[in-house]
């Protein structure tokens, strides 16, 4: 009889990389794979560093357990599978580590990221820790739910093609009363705006209790698409501090009839968004998504979680809209890395580009894509740029840049309309925005005196702060 | 600065009815038009046109002029054809639609004949 022994017993401490690091292994098209950067404490390897990372993110504890042969550890254990170099910066490095598919429950984004991003951030043995890329398999994507409409059916339902949409953050964004924010609503939109924006902090307070807000901004939206005759919307911020008190806002959003909710999905929670996002789907409601603490996670370069990760979780939540930063106005961004997670956002299937800080292919499979939204500081001669970086498929968002408009809000509206249509003309024509933005709005601008004082009353405005986070690309 | 200006938006005067992409621009040139369709067969998408009565415009469906013109790229034939609507409903809004069928959606759509709006 040939019998096969089993492991022995052996209690205490070990290396992790005799188990955890395994770089003759293979990848599976099943595997969740996750890339770190890695700065480990002085003295450790990179191999046992790498390995501690794996295992503290999946199977592995400090040391060695008896129940550890009571099942196949070499089945649901992650596997540090590659090291590589991180261009100029020689006491970091890049771990890639794959997760079998068995490790996790289907359809929850939250049971990943709590193992992937869990205990193991903590962790002794590095210095710091900063989850870049997750490349998630055919077979979870198919399992969560992702955006409740997506770009395409955004489009029909709003009647709108070939061009960004604009929006427009309300301001002041605190202590404004309901119906003069009402107003201000009924002024962006009737000027030419798609969409105005609740602000992120903008809930329930005593200054403008939810329902009033609601029921004042749909009036403006009401007369605002009699007025116009386009289909416009405002983004009911529903985000409170529970569920229930979430879900009745959003059943109010609806039976008055608005188009379109808003969530903060970070602060609110991944598994109260799912669960908002899956409610808008069957109530026909759009869903634009707001990213406040996000800069907490992924503005510092060695620790933390890089934004393109908390783009691909949000397409995997759902949402309708996601920011991703402007690249041209006052908030942070990398032009390269930021057009990575707006392809990330939109795109079918994104191959592998270091250039663009994406480090593996990432097949979408069917689920719908996501609007990026470009908000903060940017203004009408940001127009040609952010037409030509974002393209169609976008929602540029001006607050201050409609809002401060010296005739008020509609004329803001009516310039930045103006200016959008105008640069997609041009760019339809051939011409090359970036260059020739000046001269495209300048001619615009003899037919729009609202478009006309808008470039005289920004033209000033220059924001040349360096960008903090950087993508790794070269030698710095 | 120059003093203040009203935003004469008035839901009694027609004229401050949109329609959608390139309706805050003044009305389309025949060589402006021609260059809007020339993007569209750059992108290989196909050409359609629709019309409506200007009162019935803020309806999904306006009436598709005949069928969409499936792989044309020759843009006089499509001009022409454009041409023909509007004289065929020379009070209707006419508009050119790029269907893409990779993404399901329109690339472009654009109003090129107004209407009297109401």
């Amino acid at each position: 009889m040939n019998v096969k022994a089993g492991k022995k017993y052996d209690a205490g401490v070990k290396d992790y990389r005799s188990t955890y690091w395994e770089p003759e292994y293979s990848v599976r098209e099943t595997d969740i794979l996750a890339v770190f950067k890695v700065i480990p404490q002085d003295g450790v390897p990179r191999e046992e560093a790498a390995a501690a990372v794996a295992a503290e993110s999946s199977t592995g504890t400090w040391t060695t357990v008896w129940t550890d042969l009571l099942t196949d550890l070499d089945h649901y254990k992650g596997r540090a599978y590659r090291i590589e170099d991180v261009p100029g910066q020689d006491e970091a490095f890049y771990a890639f580590i794959a997760y079998p598919a068995d490790l996790f429950e289907e359809g929850s984004v939250v049971n990943v990221m709590t193992s992937i991003v869990g205990n193991v951030f903590g962790f002794k043995a590095v210095r710091s820790l900063r989850l870049e890329d997750i490349r998630f398999p055919i077979w979870f994507v198919k399992g969560c739910f992702g955006p409740p409409h997506g770009i395409q059916v955004e489009r029909d339902k709003m009647d709108k093609y070939g061009r960004p949409l604009l929006g427009c953050t309300i301001k002041p964004k605190l202590g404004l009363s309901a119906k003069n924010y009402g107003r201000a609503v009924y002024e962006v939109l009737r000027g030419g705006l798609d969409f105005s924006k609740d602000d992120e902090n903008v809930n329930s307070q005593p200054f403008m209790r939810w329902r009033d807000r609601f029921e004042f901004c749909q009036e403006a939206i009401v007369k605002a698409e009699a007025e116009t005759g386009e289909r416009k919307g405002h983004y009911l911020n529903v985000t409170s501090g529970t569920v229930e008190e979430m879900f009745k806002r959003a059943e109010f959003a609806k039976e008055i009839g608005s188009p379109i909710i808003m969530s903060d999905y970070l602060t609110m929670g991944w598994a109260a968004h799912n669960s908002l996002s899956k409610w808008c789907r069957d109530n026909g409601m759009l869903l634009h998504v707001h990213r406040a603490m996000h800069a907490v996670m992924d503005r510092n370069p060695n620790h933390g979680i890089n934004f393109r990760v908390l783009t691909k979780i949000l397409r995997l939540l759902g949402g309708d809209h996601l920011h991703s930063g402007t690249v041209v106005g006052k908030l942070e961004g990398d032009r390269n890395a930021t057009m990575g997670w707006i392809n990330l956002m939109r795109d079918k299937f994104i191959k592998e580009d270091r250039s663009m800080g994406v480090f593996f292919d990432q097949d979408w499979g069917s689920m719908p894509g996501v609007f990026p939204v470009a908000s903060g500081g940017i203004h009408v001669w940001h127009m040609p740029a952010l037409v030509s970086i974002f393209g169609n498929d976008s929602v540029l968002q001006f607050g201050g840049g409609t809002l401060g408009h010296p005739w008020g809000n509609a004329a803001g509206a009516a310039a930045n309309r103006v200016a959008l249509e105008a640069c997609v003309q041009a760019r339809n024509e051939g011409r090359e925005l970036e260059k020739e933005g000046k001269d495209i709005l300048i001619k615009a601008a003899a037919h729009s005196p609202e478009l006309k004082v808008a470039m005289e009353t920004w033209k000033e405005i220059k924001f040349e702060f360096d960008t903090v986070d950087k993508l790794d690309v070269q030698h710095r | 600065m120059s003093t203040i200006q009203d935003y004469p938006s008035r839901l009694s005067d027609p004229a401050s009815r949109k329609m959608e992409t390139f309706s805050y621009l003044p009305e389309m040139t025949k060589d402006q038009m021609r260059k809007q369709i020339e993007w569209i067969v750059k992108n290989g998408w196909n050409p359609a046109i629709e019309h409506t009565e200007p009162e019935n415009a803020r309806g999904y469906y306006w009436y598709m002029w005949k069928l969409p013109m499936f792989g044309e790229t020759d843009v006089d034939a499509i001009l022409a054809e454009l041409e023909e609507c509007h004289n065929a409903n020379p009070s209707h809004h006419v508009r050119l639609l790029g269907y893409d069928n990779f993404t399901q959606s329109q690339g472009a759509n654009m109003v090129v004949y107004r209407g009297k709006n109401v």
